[in-house]
């Protein structure tokens, strides 16, 4: 037990890390005047989700079963009867910890879709309600005792559904609301500092493995084959993501090996404990061309997803979830299911496709109608004059870089600041 | 007095120093530029979207000079800047009717 224990506060910490790597991931994809916003509505997801997991969260996702659809909240609302040093810690505080990371990423997710122009206190708006009414029950639908999806029977080992499928509608729903980018797609929006994409990728693969081989909630061999999983298909899928781009374009691209990373880590997170080899390089493989190829789409249908969130993150999931119909194999997990390639018949493909059709539309629907409540509400948005000037200026006040030292920065006013702190200093000295 | 601007490739800045050291030239401004003439910019690909990008960076070297110098200056620029592709840049002079050197308050060519 101490062992599992081990590996889980360990995993939780990894899982943390991802959401702080996904902001430098998402961050170095805008331009140099929206990087602070976008690393905010990443930092912000960890501030709003931790207090709403502990306070309600881990009930309404693990709480005793209503209807197959939420956790009771007020069964363990702020963790209560969890708060003790008794019992199997993996099925308590542990446990609260380590989804506690799920919660938070899941949200951060989505605000790559929304970037250079949503307003940050619209964003946490949005952020706490779609947690509260979209993650912490579908959360439950998957892993909760006695949730629909579980029950099913359908496979989603790490978060297929209830993490990237889940964000990755939401991001759709939110930005057909929201709207386009001023200038989009005419203007180029090209990354500012693509070393900072790969940095967070890097982050990202780095955190993946308590996201996944923790997910196993034991530091045992199923920790072991979702550990090598996730080295297969996220490797498989940059070199698939690479490959199209060079056939394609004539260059492989960093972007392209970041984006195939995260393409692959996401592809194999439901699948990552049910797969051999060739089913995870498959998998991987797949994902990387499809997501490459499918991040191509918000320019024929017109939708702003700005980094996106729908290209890799639903689609990777989609790729992940419905390729375990095929190639899930009871020879890697006795408990699991065999999919079509493997012996076994159509029923796991169904059960997982109706998994990841109701997850999307739910969250799909859900975030758009959240969208529509908090334009009526403030209009979700910066002004297009703030928007060009830049969002980091307008609703942080701050700006990311300052390359010329002297340029002249005074104190705004003689009491307050720089300028400030200089005069109480005088009257102390006097 | 005369101010000779030079648009030339980034990477023939040493040779358009070490060319003019050799001529006495005391000083230079280096700045770092973009823009484009014959030569047209490129294209940049990020997730499959194309970007043209118009403005190449440049290099812009401001060398002020006596009246009897100006050609040689010339010279010795366009021949350090020179490769013979598209894209080479472009000099040209204009007059200074004085220079002030901030140290001392040396007006004219003993400030140079």
């Amino acid at each position: 037990m101490e062992g599992n224990t081990a590996w889980l506060l360990i995993s939780a910490a990894l899982v943390l890390l991802m959401t702080p790597g996904l902001a430098f991931f998402y961050g170095g994809m805008v331009r140099s005047k929206s990087v602070l916003n976008m690393l905010m509505m990443c930092f912000g997801a960890m501030g709003l989700i931790g207090v709403l997991w502990v306070i309600y969260g881990y009930s309404m996702t693990y709480g005793s079963d209503v209807a197959g659809l939420l956790g009771n909240p007020f069964d363990m609302l702020g963790l209560s009867g969890l708060m003790t040093p008794e019992g199997d810690p993996t099925a308590g505080t542990v446990d609260v910890a380590f989804q506690a990371m799920f919660a938070i990423i899941t949200v951060a997710l989505i605000s790559g879709a929304v970037a250079d122009r949503m307003k940050f206190g619209s964003w946490m708006i949005f952020g706490g309600l779609w947690a509260t009414i979209v993650y912490f029950p579908v959360a439950h639908w998957v892993w909760g005792d006695g949730g629909w999806i579980g029950e099913l029977g359908a496979l989603d080992f790490a978060g297929g559904t209830a993490v990237h499928i889940n964000a990755g509608a939401a991001a759709l729903g939110l930005v057909l609301v929201l709207g386009k980018r001023v200038g989009w797609p005419r203007e180029p929006m090209k990354p500012h500092n693509l070393p900072y994409v790969m940095l967070g990728a890097g982050l990202l693969w780095f955190g993946w493995f308590g996201f996944n081989a923790g997910s196993a909630y034991a530091a045992d061999g199923v920790a072991g084959i979702a550990f090598i999983n996730t080295v297969t298909a996220t490797s498989a899928a940059m070199l698939g993501w690479l490959l199209l781009e060079r056939i394609r374009d004539g260059k492989p691209t960093s972007l392209g090996a970041a984006s195939g990373v995260v393409a692959g880590l996401v592809a194999i997170t439901p699948a990552c404990a049910y797969v051999d080899t060739w089913g995870a390089l498959s998998i991987g493989a797949i994902a990387g061309v499809l997501c490459a190829l499918a991040v191509g789409l918000k320019y024929r249908f017109g939708y702003d997803d700005s980094l996106d969130v729908v290209g890799v993150h639903l689609v990777g999931g989609l790729v992940g979830t419905l390729m375990l119909g095929f190639v899930a194999t009871t020879s890697v997990a006795p408990d699991g299911t065999d999919g079509l390639f493997y012996g076994g018949d159509v029923a796991l493909l169904g059960k997982q496709a109706i998994s990841a059709l109701a997850v999307m539309v739910y969250s799909g629907i859900i975030a758009a109608i959240l969208g529509l409540i908090i334009k009526a509400i403030n209009g979700g948005r910066v002004t297009r004059e703030e928007e060009i000037n830049g969002i980091d200026e307008a609703e942080h006040a701050e700006s990311a870089y300052d390359f010329a030292g002297g340029r002249g920065g005074r104190a705004a006013s003689a009491d307050s600041g720089v300028a400030g702190n200089a005069k109480k200093l005088e009257e102390t000295k006097s | 007095m005369k101010l000779i601007t030079a648009i030339v490739k980034p990477f023939t800045l040493d040779d358009v120093r070490s060319a003019l050291e050799q001529l006495g030239v005391l000083g230079m401004t280096v700045s770092e530029v973009q823009g484009y003439g014959r030569q047209k910019g490129h294209t940049e690909v990020y997730r499959g979207a194309e970007y043209a990008v118009d403005f190449v960076a440049k290099l812009k070297v401001e060398v002020v000079t006596d009246d009897a110098n100006v050609d040689k200056v010339i010279d010795a620029v366009v021949s350090a800047a020179h490769t013979g592709k598209i894209g080479d840049g472009k000099v040209w002079v204009t007059s200074v009717d004085t220079v002030i050197r901030v140290r001392t308050g040396e007006r004219g060519a003993d400030a140079l």
